[in-house]
């Protein structure tokens, strides 16, 4: 038999869970029943690989700004993972404790600056030092991938750290007692073992990146065409959506929610391989 | 105070063995606390050495400046001498990371690395610089049936260690010990995690390699250090109370405190 304060707790828990199930099952509703209008009257295959965007002759074809979103998130990937990784390599394994102590904060500070501060730095930055080095006007694939590689740091060094840190010191111990350097022990055993917590971390970040809009559409340039290379602009999908939505109406404003469906579906796509992952690495 | 400064040599046992590591005058503190006084102790090549005494008193500390282990504790100096084969352990021109490939370790928690038996075993000998496959199959082979256990694991050398039972993970990890080829093996309270029936695999197993190791361990079961051990140092506050042949420490011995502590009057 439960106590009477028991119930009354259990009943609170639970419906805290139900209101964020609620919250992700209302936004599914919503993107979907709006989405799938559009989809139904462009038709499916035309709206996600249509290579033109033109919204003024009912033209809805999509593939340039999926092009743009993967194109740019895995440019975050190349520019932030290998720094962010061996970035919380260092602050787990080699920092002094007296350099760690400004270090942490300060990565902490990187995570909690708005995205809007990061475009205003990579617009006023980045963007005119591309300009110089390109000979264009310097926003691009290339300076939105560096600047959504910066954006994505703290997040694989937070993760990443912690879960070095995570790492049981007996392995650290084992491998020492068998002759391994420092560097040896924390490259071939302690970071493989710290794996799953690192992809983790990726993750999370790819998950910001691609959903990243406002740094992205001061930088990208934001042309809805197929993109002829890493120095020319492109927009996002997420930048499709906030560029327009302010004055779409009817079938354009239902393809830009079918934009956000897409979007809705890539996020799905990155969290079920991350279980998968996980899952394996279990074993 | 009684401390012996030498195993006590007896005169119709092998005296001619050679003594394989041997401390003298060692101190060690961590910070300002002393975990160890003035010991002095000579371990003898092929036989076991095992180290007994109540918790805190100085016998992993000991076993642990033995390979330098005691190195990555922060603020732990260690003064006096370790000799291995008449070579100071501690002096600059020694090789740490060669000293622990000669002197080997298995620990009190089974730890090995969440990797495939196979990796695991040759993590050693990859560390040393042996790359060549085959050569590694032979090693990975030998260390495993030196450990008495290739029957169990020659068809799951590519799974992962972690699902391993606990008596299984330690015998790998001795068999991960062994595949650097050492001369001694440290083992501390390698058995004390494990069930009955793995601890006296361990114990026959241990007895087996001291025709080819020196091996060292502590204990908290002083059954276990009279069943397989041939040599006892008794440790107490960080002092070695008393050292001799297994045998005579534990049915005669000299100090009265030494036989308290094995008659189960403390500790």
């Amino acid at each position: 038999m439960k106590s009477y304060k028991e119930q009354i707790w259990q009943t609170l828990f639970l419906i805290a869970a139900c209101a964020s199930i609620a919250a992700v099952a209302l936004i599914c509703i919503f993107l979907f029943t709006n989405g799938s209008k559009a989809i139904g009257e462009i038709g499916l295959w035309k709206f996600l690989t249509g290579t033109t965007w033109r919204p003024g002759n009912d033209i809805y074809g999509i593939l340039p700004m999926i092009v743009g979103s993967i194109l740019v998130t895995f440019g975050a990937i190349v520019v932030g993972v290998p720094v962010g990784v061996l970035a919380a390599v260092f602050m787990a394994k080699f920092c002094p404790k007296s350099i760690h102590r400004f270090l942490k904060p300060l990565i902490s500070l990187l995570a909690g600056i708005p995205s809007v501060v990061f475009g205003f730095f990579g617009l006023s930055l980045l963007v005119p030092l591309m300009g110089d080095l390109t000979g264009s006007n310097g926003k691009n694939i290339l300076t939105a991938s560096i600047l959504l590689g910066m954006m994505i740091l703290p997040t694989i060094i937070e993760v990443s750290e912690s879960s070095m840190r995570a790492v049981p010191e007996s392995y650290y111990e084992g491998a020492r007692a068998l002759g391994a350097t420092h560097e040896r022990t924390t490259y071939t055993v302690m970071l493989p073992a710290a794996r799953s917590g690192v992809m983790a971390g990726i993750v999370l970040g790819i998950g910001r990146a691609i959903g990243e809009t406002l740094a992205v559409i001061w930088v990208a340039g934001n042309q809805p065409r197929m993109p002829k290379g890493l120095l020319k602009g492109i927009r996002t999908l997420t930048a499709n959506i906030v560029l327009e939505m302010g004055y779409a109406a009817d079938l354009h404003r239902d393809a830009l929610i079918a934009t956000g469906v897409v979007l809705f579906v890539f996020i799905l796509i990155i969290n079920l391989t991350f279980s998968a992952i996980k899952r394996r690495m279990q074993v | 105070m009684e401390t012996n400064t030498n195993i006590p040599q007896n005169e119709n046992t092998q005296t001619s063995q050679k003594i394989k590591m041997e401390c003298k005058n060692v101190d060690l503190f961590y910070d300002k606390f002393q975990a160890l006084k003035n010991v002095n102790i000579e371990i003898t090549e092929n036989r076991i050495m095992s180290f007994i005494g109540p918790s805190g008193c100085g016998k992993s500390t000991l076993l642990r400046s033995l390979n330098r282990m005691n190195d990555l504790v922060e603020g732990c100096t260690i003064t006096g001498e370790i000799h291995l084969d008449g070579q100071n352990i501690y002096s600059p021109q020694t090789d740490v990371n060669n000293l622990r490939k000669r002197v080997g370790m298995v620990f009190q928690k089974p730890n090995p690395f969440p990797m495939s038996v196979f990796d695991n075993v040759a993590y050693g000998p990859r560390t040393h610089g042996v790359h060549n496959r085959s050569e590694l199959n032979n090693i990975v082979e030998k260390s495993l049936r030196n450990a008495a256990i290739w029957d169990e694991l020659k068809d799951r050398l590519h799974k992962n260690a972690l699902g391993l039972s606990g008596g299984q993970q330690q015998r790998l990890c001795i068999a991960r010990a062994l595949a650097v080829e050492p001369d001694v093996l440290l083992m501390d309270e390698a058995t004390s995690a494990l069930d009955p029936l793995s601890t006296s695999k361990i114990e026959d197993l241990v007895i087996e390699l001291k025709k080819n190791y020196t091996i060292c361990m502590v204990t908290h079961n002083m059954q276990q250090a009279l069943r397989i051990s041939d040599d006892t140092a008794f440790f107490l506050l960080g002092e070695i109370i008393e050292i001799g042949k297994t045998k005579e420490l534990f049915t005669t011995p000299k100090d009265k405190r030494t036989e308290n502590y094995i008659t189960g009057r403390f500790g």
